[in-house]
């Protein structure tokens, strides 16, 4: 590389620090994909061995991450637009767009490759599966072409429990498909509540979030139906092996907290979000993470009690 | 125009470089605790055609 470089301020190839590759595998969601895909292996009725199930767990955070770094490759042109985004290593000219690629790629097939020989082919091939449909099915196709893009793409996010599941297991059952349907459910209803504060964002990229296609009103009532049908889901996992008392009553109480948080947004209008700064809209925001969080650490400390003899069904 | 070695971008390239050792130090000691869990497991058997070689 020429000395030339060193005032460039658009991304060379090789200047790029440790950390900016760190950032291209989305943190904070694979933070959430490490919870969740332990709580599923932790969950299952089968044992693993501690080095099996900690390298397990790594490799499917690095597939997370590698599909998060081939989302930024994708997204780049949106990313330097919308403000939420424009920090991130591609738009901010610390990553190249080719290493971006590359990086994702490999980390892809090493993850999955990985999985397979730490644990089995069904871990390994939901995995696959995930980050297919999280760069090709929500980036690359739905994202930009319909307002139901969280909706599907959400599934991408619901993914890891299962497979924490499978790693165990090496299949998939009732309570894997719930602990899904879960995170399935809730990404909606979380996200539109982004959106609805976050506004101008979306709009300027051309993303079609519900909240541009079809009106906050709109989004406002997805947000409750959306809320009221995942609470039976969770509630009705307390019934299953996962649960126990003291799942049943964490679901119970934050279902009740979410539905009454949705029935709030569903009740304001424009107006009355604007002269708060949507302080509704972002409580729930708040609350919705909470909402995960709490379902999943209930899970986690049933299981917990239940090999203890204690607190199961 | 010299280079000083105290240069920003020298400190990138070494926190990456460094930051590439560690990791690969990191996966080399995980391959090797993966393989000693995979054999010391009671149901570990040596596949019976590389056995019989």
């Amino acid at each position: 590389m020429s000395d030339a470089s060193i005032n460039s301020t658009t991304a060379q190839t090789g200047d790029a620090g440790f950390g900016d590759f760190f950032a291209l595998l989305k943190p904070r969601v694979m933070s959430l994909v490490v919870f969740t895909a332990l709580v599923g292996l932790l969950a299952a009725p089968v044992g693993v061995h501690p080095v099996v199930g900690l390298a397990a767990i790594l490799f499917i955070a690095v597939g997370g991450g590698a599909s998060g770094a081939l989302n930024m490759w994708w997204d780049a042109d949106i990313d330097r637009v919308m403000k939420r985004t424009r920090g991130r290593p591609i738009p901010a000219g610390k990553v190249t767009e080719g290493e971006a690629f590359a990086f994702g790629m490999t980390l892809s097939v090493m993850s999955i490759v990985m999985l397979a020989l730490a644990s089995n082919f069904v871990a390994a091939g939901l995995l696959a599966f995930t980050i297919f449909f999280y760069v090709v099915i929500y980036s690359m196709w739905l994202k930009r072409w319909t307002p139901q893009n969280i909706v599907i793409g959400g599934a991408a996010g619901a993914f890891p429990p299962m497979i924490g599941w499978a790693v165990a297991t090496g299949g998939i059952s009732v309570e894997s498909v719930l602990m899904f349907t879960l995170i399935f459910m809730w990404t909606p209803p979380h996200f539109w509540a982004l959106c609805l504060f976050m506004k101008s964002d979306y709009e300027d990229a051309g993303v079609p979030m519900l909240t541009v296609t079809h009106g906050r009103k709109s989004t406002r009532k997805h947000i409750l139906v959306y809320t009221l049908l995942l609470a039976p889901i969770a509630i009705g996992a307390g019934f299953t092996s996962i649960g126990g008392p003291v799942y049943l009553s964490v679901a119970v109480i934050l279902n009740a907290l979410f539905v009454k948080g949705a029935i709030d947004i569903w009740k304001r209008d424009e107006a009355m979000a604007e002269a708060d700064q949507y302080r509704t809209e972002k409580r729930v925001f708040k609350l919705s993470l909470y909402y995960l969080f709490g379902h999943f650490t209930a899970i986690l400390l049933q299981a917990t009690l239940g090999s203890y003899g204690l607190g199961g069904w | 125009m010299s280079l000083s070695k105290q240069h920003e971008m020298h400190k990138r390239r070494f926190s990456r470089n460094m930051g590439l050792g560690l990791v690969l130090a990191g996966f080399v000691a995980l391959v090797f605790g993966l393989t000693i869990a995979k054999v010391s497991d009671d149901e570990f058997a040596v596949p019976t055609e590389e056995a019989g070689s």
